[in-house]
């Protein structure tokens, strides 16, 4: 059977590179599943939660806001943030959501509020993910 | 005449700080490779950038972004970004005097790095933001450089916003230089990697025919501003790779300068050492010969 080539890629790294059976995103408009020999595609994600198939077994991401590009046998996501599901620490996640949800009902400056907001959406993907796998 | 006591404590003291200066010559210039390392790190980011570019570019034919948008520049903001510590040879005063060159009355600064808040609040210039980077800067830092300036750019407060950092050119030589930020000109080829050499290539053109999720133009008007942080990104690296080897380089010829000294206060030492012995056997072969 056919594979995709999944790619995730930060600014910081290469986070992920495998050979996968079909792959979940959260695009911006819904969640869409990828399988080999789909059409050239290029589409954003939010963040939220990516799911890679590879023989059966489903493994999971949190990725942050981004961009796919999809050929028929590759999937490359480049995006601000991706953590693997067993990297991610969930006390942390939750106290950095907190933390963002504190801030934003205090007064803020645009500048400020987008950059919170932007936390914030990471720590839930984040948090997302790993409350999904239990 | 300092006594030989002296000049003992003198190279003791000359001694310690050479043996500091070797540390922090150590310490930058392995952070210089780590810096170099995060810079190549973001190359597949940027291969990926380029290809999404290129495709949605050549989709679009004449699109037009509020970011594009050319204005007639009556208030522009400049980015400085420089070291947070000194020590690093004449990096910040080579790179804070081409602040002079902007029009103080026209001109608002946004600052990452203390050294330029610093010179800014000194200086009595405009001060619009100040930010901060790590050692190891985070892609999240660059992002909340680049949206500040997007807003003031987009919300009309300035008709131009310029970078100014320390370009890494190699291991001895950082050149401050000023790069344009927005409006955004010509969509380039972004590169990952310290070249020295700003601004990258044209974009290659894709030949795969693809589909658009949103519209191309949406997408593209989304992508413009990750590009954006993107390229502060790579400013802020460039920066650090900058500081790094400026110091490692000012810590080698202190230490060098140190070691010199210690060996000339040496030569200096045994000298009167020397002539301390030959003044005491005069005076004991004298006073036997008087004795005598």
């Amino acid at each position: 059977m056919a594979t995709l080539k999944l790619e995730i890629v930060t600014p910081e790294a290469r986070i992920y590179s495998a050979d996968v059976d079909m792959v979940t995103l959260p695009g911006v408009e819904g969640e869409m599943g990828i399988f080999p020999m789909h059409v050239p595609l290029m589409t954003q994600v939010v963040a939220g939660e990516l799911v890679a198939r590879m023989g059966g077994r489903d493994y999971f991401l949190a990725v942050g806001e981004g961009f796919v590009e999809i050929t028929g046998d590759r999937v490359a996501v480049m995006t601000d943030m991706a953590i693997k599901a067993d990297d991610i620490d969930e006390s942390k996640a939750e106290e950095a959501r907190k933390r963002a949800e504190a801030r934003l009902s205090e007064k803020l400056s645009d500048e400020e509020t987008a950059t919170v907001q932007a936390s914030l959406m990471h720590s839930l993907a984040q948090l997302k993910v790993k409350r999904r796998q239990r | 005449m300092p006594s030989t006591r002296d000049i003992r404590r003198r190279i003791k003291s000359v001694k310690n700080t050479a043996q500091i200066t070797k540390a922090m010559q150590m310490v930058a210039s392995a952070k210089m490779r780590k810096a170099q390392q995060a810079a190549l790190s973001g190359r597949p980011y940027a291969a990926l950038m380029n290809e999404v570019l290129s495709a949605v570019a050549g989709n679009t034919g004449d699109f037009t972004n509020p970011l594009m948008e050319v204005r007639p520049v009556k208030k522009r903001a400049v980015i400085i970004v420089s070291t947070d510590k000194g020590l690093c040879g004449g990096l910040n005063t080579n790179l804070l005097r081409e602040v002079g060159k902007f029009d103080k009355d026209t001109t608002v600064f946004v600052t990452a790095g203390r050294k330029a808040s610093q010179f800014i609040a000194r200086s009595k210039r405009p001060l619009a933001a100040e930010f901060t980077y790590r050692d190891n800067p985070l892609f999240s830092e660059a992002r909340a450089i680049s949206k500040f300036a997007q807003d003031m750019f987009l919300k009309g407060e300035v008709d131009r916003v310029d970078v100014l950092f320390s370009n890494f050119i190699n291991v001895m030589t950082q050149k401050p230089e000023v790069r344009s930020f927005l409006p955004i000109g010509e969509i380039k080829a972004v590169e990952a990697g310290l070249d020295g050499e700003g601004g990258g290539a044209a974009l290659v053109k894709s030949t795969t025919e693809y589909l658009f999720e949103p519209g191309a133009e949406q997408l593209f008007g989304n992508l413009l501003p990750h590009y954006l942080n993107f390229q502060i990104y790579q400013v802020l690296l460039e920066a650090k790779a900058s500081e790094h080897s400026a110091r490692m380089v000012a810590m080698k010829s202190a230490t060098d300068n140190a070691k010199q000294m210690i060996k000339d206060l040496t030569l200096e030492y045994n000298k009167l050492r020397q002539a301390n012995i030959t003044r005491e056997l005069l005076e004991i072969t004298s006073a036997a010969m008087a004795m005598g």
